[in-house]
């Protein structure tokens, strides 16, 4: 019997392509959510940059909107936007499973968690926007 | 380090899922787009510039960067399979949340002392 040395054998290594999450549309879904740090991360340069002309004066301000009135601009905030609630709805949806409360020994029902963020999610949004929103 | 990592990953998430949506649309489409009433840089600059407003600002900022950072190296590792580049990733990501974190600082300083001045 020769058998083969077992050292002489290279590890065994799946060919996968770059690609591999088109094959299915929940990957996809997965790598949408994963992608959603990129815009997580653009919209705090693009809110920066609103803080930074405020401490300019009022000519950067002005010229500040105008450039975000700008057809690419609000393209690449649609964009944006729509993944920071893919990221949000995701995330909330997602804290039961990483939460564990518990309340007189009684676990908290997962609806009730998920519930908590969504609310918290209204309180944040609806003071954000009446600190803002003059009228 | 690692478990430090995902934390401020989650603490991450929870601010960017909770602030970030109503920031966007008030300051990427309600005020350029005219579909409120602009306050005025005057009126934002005293808001933005508040000390417990850019404070609550830097800690949004920071915290949605390094929820970036964790977030789209491992998207980098598992989406390109790129984990045989792992620590240039690992570095140049942490680099830049960092640099990110600092240039926030330094733009909420500004805006509260513009606000003050």
């Amino acid at each position: 019997m020769t058998d083969p040395a077992p050292e002489a054998q290279p590890p065994y290594r799946p060919e996968m392509s770059r690609l591999w999450w088109l094959h299915r549309r929940s990957y996809v879904f997965f790598v949408l959510r994963e992608l959603s740090s990129i815009f997580v991360a653009w919209s705090v340069v693009f809110l920066l940059l609103l803080v930074r002309v405020l401490a300019q004066g009022q000519a950067a301000y002005a010229a500040f909107l105008a450039w975000a009135s700008s057809p690419w601009v609000v393209a690449l905030n649609v964009v944006t936007l729509a993944f920071l609630l893919l990221h949000s709805v995701t995330w909330f949806n997602l804290t039961p499973a990483a939460t564990v409360v518990k309340l007189r020994g009684q676990r908290v029902p997962a609806l009730a968690i998920a519930g908590g963020a969504y609310a918290s999610w209204v309180v944040v949004t609806a003071a954000v926007v009446a600190l803002v929103v003059t009228r | 380090m690692e478990p430090v990592l995902w934390l401020l990953f989650s603490a991450g998430g929870v601010v960017s899922a909770l602030f970030l949506p109503a920031m966007v649309f008030l300051f990427a489409f309600a005020l350029p787009l005219g579909w409120v009433d602009d306050p005025g840089r005057d009126r934002l600059l005293g808001l933005v510039g508040h000390p417990l407003t850019a404070l609550v600002l830097l800690g949004v900022c920071v915290l949605s960067l390094l929820h970036w950072a964790q977030r789209f190296r491992y998207t980098l590792f598992d989406g390109l399979r790129l984990k045989p580049y792992q620590s240039p990733i690992n570095t140049i990501v942490y680099a830049l949340a960092l640099f990110g974190s600092a240039i926030a600082a330094v733009l909420l300083w500004q805006a509260a002392s513009a606000r003050g001045g």
